[in-house]
């Protein structure tokens, strides 16, 4: 563990890319292939299943600092992370552990099942073992969620020099869906076993946004364009008479969307489809939205499949008869993507194309953009005609070109403290819109949550203004005396009957502070709903 | 009902009997000040009364000023009232205020830590009825280590940086901090570089200190001679132009803000060092228990959720609002006008 808490601590504590990828080496050289498997699955968000709930763990670290709840929870919303939190009332002692991350991880997974006065004892034995950092971290096993500015791609960088393999087959190998306690890291990283590939989707290749104007692609004919589907990106895999379904998080969702089974018995074997998951509603596309009340369920009812049944648009393909053809150029592939679709296409299978835009120059592409919203796209994908299918955020042969987002004038009503780098600013916001009530009087009524968009500094103002005019306090929530205006921008809209407003908002963020306006001047629900497709 | 001896009002901390004000923060007739960080001693007054080691140092901030210094324990009595400045080990000159009336004894802390420092006269209990005390770290989270420790890890730190060719620039405030860093970093090392606003106010303290000698960055330093050596600078001097002659340079910070991930994370600091002037949680509690007393007023810091946990402990405590702003995450109140006025090398 010491030297797992030790790597953390590092890659904690600075946010330069070599470091982070020298500490990483540094470990992978030492450590020993238990704690290297458990390393790999842990900054790729494989964690054990947690074995304590958090509403405990406050209890018995408030219990073993000798604080009562209420100052801890306190503590807890200003520190604003509970490891973090639990790592600093508990006081360090001279006693020491010298086991390792695996045995660690290993008793985790076993005193899930333990009696509460066991998972209780085992905490209070090990935080007192361990100093803060340690502490920290094993609390952080505990919790689950750790997010410590890894990306898996500097990860596998960092394998790849320790064992000298190449990156992309790396990255490839740990992919899905493989068992931290019972895969070896011979099994895992070192042995090349065809089977195991059986499932296996290749890493997804992920576009750039356009951001200068679309001109500078250069000539128009080196490009295809088609419209970017707001869905889930996914691969589908049809090997040895298997369906295997990714989500771009390397996700195994297979099981989340049956009617994909029917693609056994009618694509051939050995196809890989690149493409988006989007609601199929009344024979079109639906909202994210809709999509959004399938994402979360572990079992699909007959009821819900019925409601939001979904279709792949597929654009690309990977893997055709059984070979991997990620090298040939995109329009070579998407000839043969054309090819297997005509093959089905009458089978009325929950598969379908994404459409090909023509263009002749880019005024056309532009006009072709301004239609995404009519055709529920999100703007225009650039894909060059005589590119591979690369690995990963590679710059320069795919582009993604999105519309502005939708956008209104709100008033911030509530704040909270941000969490991480920004626990000690308020820097989540609530914001709301005018509506009339009957008796024609305006009053501000919530529409959108938002945390990202503005400068440090206006961060700073907006947070000094926060502090100088709470109403009221609600644990960690500030209500505020309207006053600020800022124009909120978002992805997509749709009528919600679980939202106050009665409308859903996609991706609200902040856009900009609007000093020049007075909350007289926000918007109205009413305007907010005009917004939504008809 | 009885006046208290102690009253908060919109222009400080009054004493009507006197009519005296402690650490005013609007301009008054007479003013007891506890130490020289700006959100305790303020321009504007008339007469100045404050420990002797605190006269140079607020003369160095606000310039001609009308001030009396006295010794530890030395008492004045106005009207009937006895006032006396008791050592408060936060920074060098600094000072609790004891005031008694017809027996009755309240004691006002300003800015305090127990740890001695080396610096600044170590921190006396002084037995009272009502403790009016700071409570900037008045959370559980915060808990210091033996400074020695920490020094240990500068230090190391250091020559870590030193032996990898890089300069190692540290930030801590420029009266307290940037001194007590000087007086424990290791010389065997390397030499120790300042930035304008730490080199004036540590000429202010090195009468009153030992403390090793410094070199001013001017424009004319070479960047060649500072590689390896420890710069020390002000917390606002991160991210300016003025910090660019460092390169390759490390940096880091000392302060009790630094106990928290976050607080570094955003600040973007290589390293943090937990390291302050004033109390944590523990020291808080033990010093309160050590003066005796039955009332607790609490003034800056997290003063609510402290009394509040004071009231539970069996204490009658309450909050007080005050301008007092002990150490901000920006670094002490002290940065700001120290910079405007002073502008160190950028």
């Amino acid at each position: 563990m010491k030297n797992f808490a030790q790597l953390i601590k590092t890659l904690d504590s600075t946010n330069k890319t070599n470091t982070k990828v020298e500490a990483l080496t540094e470990y992978f050289r030492h450590a020993n292939d238990k704690d290297k498997v458990w390393t790999i699955a842990i900054l790729s968000h494989r964690r054990p299943p947690r074995p304590v709930n958090t509403t405990l763990l406050r209890l018995w670290a408030s219990e073993l600092a000798n604080i009562p709840l209420w100052l801890f929870e306190e503590s807890y919303h200003i520190v604003g992370d509970l490891a973090e939190t639990i790592a600093l009332v508990i006081p360090t002692t001279k006693n020491q552990s010298d086991k390792s991350l695996s045995e660690f991880v290993e008793e985790m997974i076993t005193l899930k099942k333990k009696p509460e006065d066991e998972k209780k004892k085992y905490l209070h034995q090990n935080w007192l073992a361990l100093n803060y950092y340690e502490r920290f971290v094993f609390t952080k096993l505990i919790t689950g969620s750790f997010r410590i500015g890894v990306s898996q791609k500097l990860m596998t960088r960092a394998l790849a020099r320790v064992t000298e393999m190449d990156e992309d087959i790396l990255a490839h190998k740990l992919m899905g869906d493989w068992n931290p306690q019972t895969v070896s890291f011979q099994k895992l990283v070192l042995d090349e076993k065809p089977e195991d590939m059986l499932s296996k989707p290749y890493p997804f290749y992920l576009a750039y946004a356009l951001e200068d104007e679309v001109e500078e692609l250069g000539n128009p004919d080196e490009w295809a364009a088609e419209h970017k589907w707001d869905g889930i990106r996914s691969q589908t895999i049809i090997r040895n008479g298997e369906l295997f379904v990714w989500s771009r998080g390397e996700e195994l969702v297979t099981d989340k969307y049956p009617e994909f089974q029917c693609f056994i018995d009618t694509l051939p074997d050995g196809t890989v489809i690149d493409g988006e998951i989007l609601p199929w509603v009344n024979n079109s596309i639906g909202s994210f939205n809709d999509l959004q009340t399938r994402i979360g369920r572990k079992i699909v009812s007959a009821a819900i499949l019925k409601k939001v049944p979904v279709i792949i648009k597929a654009y690309d393909l990977l893997e055709w008869q059984g070979k991997d053809i990620r090298d040939l150029p995109y329009k070579e592939r998407r000839r043969l993507l054309e090819l297997m679709y005509e093959g089905v296409k009458e089978l009325d299978l929950p598969l379908q194309i994404s459409e090909q835009v023509t263009f002749n120059n880019w005024e056309e592409a532009v006009r072709e953009k301004e239609r995404a919203r009519e055709v529920r796209s999100e703007g225009l994908m650039f894909k060059r005609k005589d590119s591979p299918y690369l690995v990963g955020r590679k710059k320069g042969d795919w582009w993604k070109w999105k519309l502005d987002p939708y956008s209104i004038d709100a008033v911030l009503t509530y704040a909270m403290r941000g969490h991480g780098r920004r626990s000690n600013l308020f820097t989540d916001y609530t914001f709301a819109l005018w509506q009339e009530k009957e008796d024609g009087e305006r009053e501000l009524v919530t529409f959108a949550k938002a945390y990202s968009g503005l400068t440090d500094k206006e961060f700073r103002m907006v947070d000094d203004y926060i502090k100088k005019n709470t109403l009221e306090r609600f644990g960690p929530v500030r209500s505020v005396t309207p006053k600020l205006v800022f124009e909120i921008g978002f992805e997509g809209i749709a009528l919600s009957g679980r939202h106050k407003s009665g409308v859903a908002t996609r991706f609200p963020r902040i856009l900009r502070w609007r000093t020049d306006k007075a909350i007289e001047d926000a918007n109205t629900i009413e305007d907010l709903k005009a917004l939504i497709p008809k | 009902m009885k006046q208290p001896l102690l009253a908060f009002n919109d222009k400080g901390i009054y004493c009507a009997q006197a009519n005296v004000y402690l650490d005013p923060w609007r301009p008054v007739t007479n003013a007891i000040i506890t130490h020289g960080h700006s959100d305790h001693s303020r321009s504007g007054h008339k007469n100045y009364i404050t420990h002797h080691l605190n006269v140079p140092i607020i003369k160095h901030r606000l310039g001609d000023i009308n001030v009396t210094g006295k010794d530890w324990g030395e008492t004045f009595s106005v009207n009937g009232v006895t006032f006396s400045l008791h050592p408060a080990g936060h920074i060098v000159g600094s000072a609790q205020v004891r005031v008694e009336y017809k027996g009755e004894v309240w004691v006002f802390t300003g800015d305090y830590k127990t740890e001695d420092d080396g610096l600044a006269t170590p921190y006396e209990v002084v037995k009272c009825d009502t403790f009016i005390t700071e409570c900037t770290f008045g959370l559980p989270a915060f808990k210091w280590l033996p400074q020695q420790e920490v020094f240990n890890d500068i230090n190391t730190w250091w020559a870590q940086n030193k032996a990898e060719g890089k300069t190692s620039v540290l930030f801590g405030y420029t009266l307290g901090k940037a001194q007590r860093l000087l007086k424990h970093l290791d010389t065997d090392i390397g030499k120790i570089y300042t930035h304008g606003a730490v080199e004036n106010m540590t000429e202010v303290i090195r009468p009153m200190v030992d403390l090793p000698p410094t070199t001013l960055i001017t424009r004319d330093t070479k960047k060649e001679e500072i590689a390896g050596n420890m710069v020390i600078a002000p917390p606002s001097a991160h991210g300016t132009p003025w910090i660019r002659k460092m390169t390759p340079y490390v940096t880091g910070a000392a302060s009790g803000w630094m106990a928290f991930r976050g607080a570094r994370r955003r600040r973007a600091i290589d390293r943090g060092f937990v390291l302050s002037d004033h109390c944590d949680w523990q020291s808080l509690l033990e010093s309160i228990k050590a003066t005796g007393c039955e009332k607790v007023i609490s003034t800056h810091g997290y003063s609510e959720i402290f009394s509040k946990y004071l009231r539970e402990q069996g204490y009658d405590a309450r909050t007080e609002h005050t301008q007092y702003e002990g150490e901000t995450d920006e670094g002490e109140t002290e940065q700001k006008d120290q910079r405007e006025k002073e502008g160190g090398e950028s």
